[in-house]
C-alpha cells in the first residue's frame, strides 16, 4: 500500500467510526480526488472494500456530479469561460481554436498529459471578456493567436 | 380506520395506507409505472399523480399517505391531462418501435399509454443514445429503450443484496448499469433475472436463443432433445392468461411434441439422480468429517453469487450440477450410448423458470471432453411464445407422457421448484439411505411455505440434523451472516436465489391476472400445484425411481462413483470483481 492509498484508508477508518460512517461517501470521493486528481477504477474498488458500499453505488455518485474526474487530468487544467459576456466577445472561437491547436475536445487531457481542456461557466472575469483559466491563472483580452501563444509558452516550461 | 373522499364518495380505510392503496380499495386502480408493490417506494415517475383538496400541486399517491378527511380526486379533467402530458414526455424520449419489440403486446409502458390514451406526440427532440450490452450469457440491457423507474436497482439491491446496478450519469445520460459501465458479464450480476421480471419495459430482457433452437428443430441431421423444469408447468399456464395453480406438466410434453422435438425428457428424472448423488454426499460429509455445513448448489445464480460473494464457502457447496445438467450430461452420455447416436449430433434444450441458467449452461467447468452438455436454456415465458408462435393451442392441448428413459420422476423431484423442495427431497432419500428404515411422514412441513427463512430438524437414526433454507438471495445473505458468526449451527442448507424459489424465477411469465412477480400469493400458487402432484404420486422419494436404479444399474455404478464424478459433479472458484454486501 503505497503512501496515498494509506492516507485514504485512515481517512475512511475516520469516517467509519461514526454512526452510519458509509453515508460520508461523498466526502471519502473529495478526499480521494485531492490525493490522485481523479477517480480511477482501482481508486472506487479500494473505496468500495473500504467502506462496504458496492461498487455500482459509487460509479452512479462519481458519475453524477461533475466535479468528480473520472479520467487523469493534465498537468495544466484549461478552463474555457462560455459565460454570456465572454460568449459574445468570441469565446467559442477561443475554444475552437483550443480543440485544434491541443487536438482534443472538452473534457479531454492531451496524450502527454499536458493539457485538460474543460468548459466553465461564468469567470467572474467579465471585464477582461474573453478570458481563459490555466491552473487557476486568469488570461484575458483573448484572441484565437494570444490564446496559442499562451498555450506555447506552457509547453516551454513543461 | 380514518375516512377519505375518492372522488366524492367517502370510504373508511385503515390509518398509514398510501392514496393509491386507499383508491384501489374504493375500486380504482390508478396508473402507474415505477410503483411495484414488492419493492419501496419511489415516486419518480409521477404517472400516478392525483387531485388532493387543499393542497398546492398534485401529490403521486404510490407514496402520499392518507389523512382523516382527505379529498382525493383520481380522474379530473387536468389530472387527466397532467397525467397524459407525463406519459408522453417519457415517450418523447423513447424509441417508437413497439411492433418490431420483443416486448409487443405484454409491455407496461404500451399498456399505460393506451390506458393514458395517447394518441400523438408533441416533441421531437434529442433522445437518449446508449449503447445496447448484449454480452452476458443471460441478460441484455437496452438503455434505449429505459424509463428509469429504477425496479431493476431497487429488486437487484432489496429483494436480492445483489446491487449490480445502479443510475449512472446525469440528465439525458442518466442509464442503468453496472459499476464502471462494464457488461453485465463482468459485473457482479448473479443473472438471476429478477430486472428482467420487474422490467416494464423491453429495457432488460433475457438473452433470446429461440431462433437458434427453431434452427435446430428444423435440422434434420440432429437429435432434439427437451427438458423442461418443474416449475415451468407450474406457471406456463398464466403465460396463456389462465389463473395459477395448475400443473401443466401433461400438456407442455404434448407442445414440445408439436413444436419437433425428438424426445422430450424430464428435469425432475434428474432431480432425482441430484438427490441420489447430493443426500450421498451429504451423508458422506457427516460420517467422514467433510466440511458442514453442506449448501445445495442446484440454484445458477446462487453459484455464482457464492462464487463473487462468499468465496470462502466453496468447500461448503455441494459438488453436485444442477438437474438441468445433470440430465444433460446423461443424455450426451448414457442416452447416445443406449441409443447409438452420436453426443455432437444431439441438441440439448432445457426450459427452464430460470434466465441464470443460461448462463450455467455456458459455464466452463460443465463442460464433458470438450462439449457443452446443455446447448440452450430458454425460459418459460420464451417457450410460451414458441408455443404461440407454431399456432399451437395450448390450452386445449391433449396431454401426454415424457419419453423414456429419462423422463419419469417422483415426487421428490416435482417439489425442487419450490423453497424448501430440495431440502425435503433430499431428507427423504437421506434418511433412508442412514437408517435403512422407511421414513414415515415425508412431508417435511418445516421446510415448506413461501418464507424467507426457514430452519427444522429431523432425527436420523440417533443424529439431530438441523437444517435451513433460504430463498431470494437477500434471505440468503441473512442466512450465511448467521452462518458465518457459528457454523455448526446446521448441518445442511438449502438455497435458491429467486423469491420463492424456482417458481419465482426470472424467467417465469410476466405479471398478469393481477399477480406480479414475488407476489406471495401467486407463488403460493404455483408451489400448490408441485405439492399437489407430489401427493399425488406413488413414488415419492428419489431413490425408489426405477429408472433411477436402472441408470445406477447400468450405467453409473454407484452414486459419488467414478462416472458421477465426472458427469454429474463440478467445482468452483473463486470469480472477480468479489460482490460486497452493504451494511444495513
Amino acid at each position: 500500500m503505497d503512501e496515498k492509498q494509506t492516507e485514504l484508508k485512515n481517512y475512511i477508518a475516520e469516517y467509519l467510526k461514526k454512526e452510519d460512517g458509509d453515508s460520508y461517501l461523498i466526502a471519502v470521493l473529495h478526499k480521494a480526488q485531492e490525493l490522485y486528481g481523479y477517480l480511477s477504477r482501482e481508486t472506487m474498488e479500494f473505496i468500495s472494500e473500504e467502506m462496504n458500499v458496492p461498487a455500482s453505488a459509487i460509479w452512479g455518485v462519481a458519475t453524477f456530479y461533475h466535479y468528480f474526474n473520472l479520467t487523469p487530468r493534465g498537468k495544466y487544467v484549461i478552463s474555457v469561460c462560455l459565460g454570456t459576456a465572454c460568449y459574445v466577445k468570441g469565446a467559442a472561437e477561443i475554444m475552437q481554436t483550443l480543440k485544434e491547436e491541443l487536438g482534443i475536445k472538452e473534457g479531454e487531457t492531451t496524450k502527454d498529459a499536458l493539457f485538460t481542456l474543460q468548459e466553465a461557466r461564468c469567470l467572474g472575469a467579465c471585464g477582461l471578456a474573453p478570458v481563459i483559466m490555466v491552473n487557476g491563472k486568469i488570461h484575458g483580452d483573448l484572441t484565437p493567436k494570444k490564446v496559442i501563444e499562451i498555450v506555447n509558452n506552457y509547453r516551454k516550461e513543461g | 380506520m380514518i375516512k377519505v373522499y375518492i372522488n366524492d364518495k367517502a370510504y373508511d380505510v385503515p390509518e398509514g395506507i398510501t392514496i393509491m392503496q386507499a383508491a384501489g380499495m374504493a375500486g380504482y386502480k390508478i396508473p402507474s409505472l415505477c410503483y411495484h408493490p414488492g419493492l419501496s417506494l419511489f415516486g419518480g415517475c409521477r404517472v400516478c399523480i392525483v387531485e388532493v383538496e387543499g393542497m398546492k400541486n398534485f401529490v403521486a399517491s404510490c407514496s402520499y399517505p392518507v389523512k382523516d378527511g382527505m379529498k382525493v380526486r383520481t380522474n379530473t379533467e387536468e389530472i387527466r391531462k397532467a397525467r397524459k402530458e407525463i406519459v408522453e414526455l417519457i415517450l418523447d424520449n423513447h424509441p417508437q418501435d413497439c411492433n418490431i419489440c420483443k416486448r409487443n403486446g405484454l409491455c407496461e409502458l404500451q399498456n399505460l399509454a393506451r390506458v393514458i390514451g395517447v394518441s400523438s406526440r408533441d416533441y421531437e427532440g434529442e433522445r437518449k443514445k446508449h449503447k445496447k450490452d448484449n454480452e452476458s450469457p443471460s441478460v441484455t440491457n437496452n438503455q434505449q429503450k429505459c424509463v428509469l423507474c429504477g425496479r431493476c436497482v431497487r429488486v437487484c439491491a432489496e429483494i436480492q443484496d445483489i446491487h449490480a446496478i445502479d443510475f449512472t450519469g446525469r440528465g439525458i445520460n442518466t442509464r442503468i448499469s453496472p459499476a464502471f459501465d462494464m457488461s453485465f458479464k463482468d459485473s457482479v450480476c448473479t443473472n438471476c433475472g429478477q430486472c428482467v421480471n420487474v422490467c416494464p419495459t423491453a429495457t432488460l430482457m433475457e438473452k433470446g436463443y429461440i431462433d437458434k433452437v427453431f434452427a435446430a428443430l428444423n435440422d434434420k441431421s440432429k437429435i432434439k432433445i427437451a427438458q423442461i423444469a418443474p416449475s415451468v408447468r407450474a406457471a406456463i399456464g398464466e403465460y396463456f392468461v389462465i389463473k395459477p395453480g395448475k400443473n401443466w406438466e401433461k400438456e407442455t410434453a404434448a407442445a414440445l411434441r408439436k413444436l419437433g422435438f425428438d424426445y422430450v425428457f424430464d428435469t425432475q428424472f434428474a432431480a432425482d439422480l441430484t438427490i441420489v448423488e447430493e443426500a450421498s454426499e451429504f451423508l458422506d460429509r457427516l460420517k467422514n468429517g467433510g466440511v458442514l455445513p453442506m449448501i445445495t448448489s442446484c440454484s445458477s445464480a446462487w453459484m455464482k453469487s457464492m462464487e463473487q460473494f462468499y468465496p470462502e464457502l466453496i468447500p461448503n457447496v455441494s459438488t453436485c450440477r444442477s438437474p438441468m445438467s445433470m440430465l444433460s450430461s446423461i443424455t450426451k452420455t448414457y442416452f447416445a450410448e443406449k441409443m447409438k447416436i452420436d453426443p455432437k449430433n444431439i441438441v440439448n434444450i432445457a426450459f427452464m423458470c430460470c434466465v441464470a441458467k443460461k448462463y450455467e449452461a455456458q459455464r466452463p467447468e460443465l463442460m464433458i471432453d470438450g462439449m457443452q452438455m446443455t446447448d440452450y436454456a430458454l425460459t418459460t415465458r420464451e417457450l410460451g411464445w414458441m408455443i404461440k408462435s407454431a399456432g399451437i393451442n395450448f390450452p386445449d392441448i391433449k396431454g401426454e407422457e415424457f419419453d423414456s428413459p429419462l423422463g419419469m420422476s417422483s415426487g421428490a423431484g416435482t417439489i425442487f421448484g419450490a423453497t424448501g423442495g430440495v431440502m425435503e427431497a433430499a431428507l427423504r432419500t437421506a434418511y433412508e439411505f442412514a437408517t435403512g428404515k422407511t421414513l414415515g411422514d415425508i412431508d417435511i412441513q418445516a421446510a415448506r411455505g413461501i418464507v424467507g427463512i426457514k430452519e427444522g430438524k429431523i432425527d436420523v437414526g440417533g443424529t439431530e440434523i438441523r437444517f435451513a433454507v433460504a430463498n431470494g438471495l437477500g434471505n440468503a445473505a441473512k442466512l450465511l451472516n448467521e452462518v458465518r458468526k457459528d457454523k455448526s449451527k446446521y448441518h445442511f442448507i438449502e438455497i435458491m436465489a429467486c423469491p420463492g424459489g424456482c417458481i419465482g424465477g426470472g424467467g417465469q411469465p410476466y405479471a398478469g391476472l393481477g399477480s406480479e412477480p414475488f407476489d406471495v400469493n401467486l407463488l403460493k400458487l404455483r408451489a400448490q400445484a408441485l405439492y399437489d402432484s407430489d401427493k399425488g404420486k406413488m413414488i415419492r422419494k428419489s431413490h425408489e425411481n426405477p429408472d433411477i436404479k436402472k441408470l445406477y444399474d447400468e450405467f453409473l455404478g454407484k452414486p459419488l462413483g467414478e462416472k458421477s464424478h465426472k458427469l454429474l459433479h463440478t467445482h468452483y472458484k473463486q470469480h472477480f470483481p468479489k460482490g460486497i454486501i452493504p451494511n444495513k
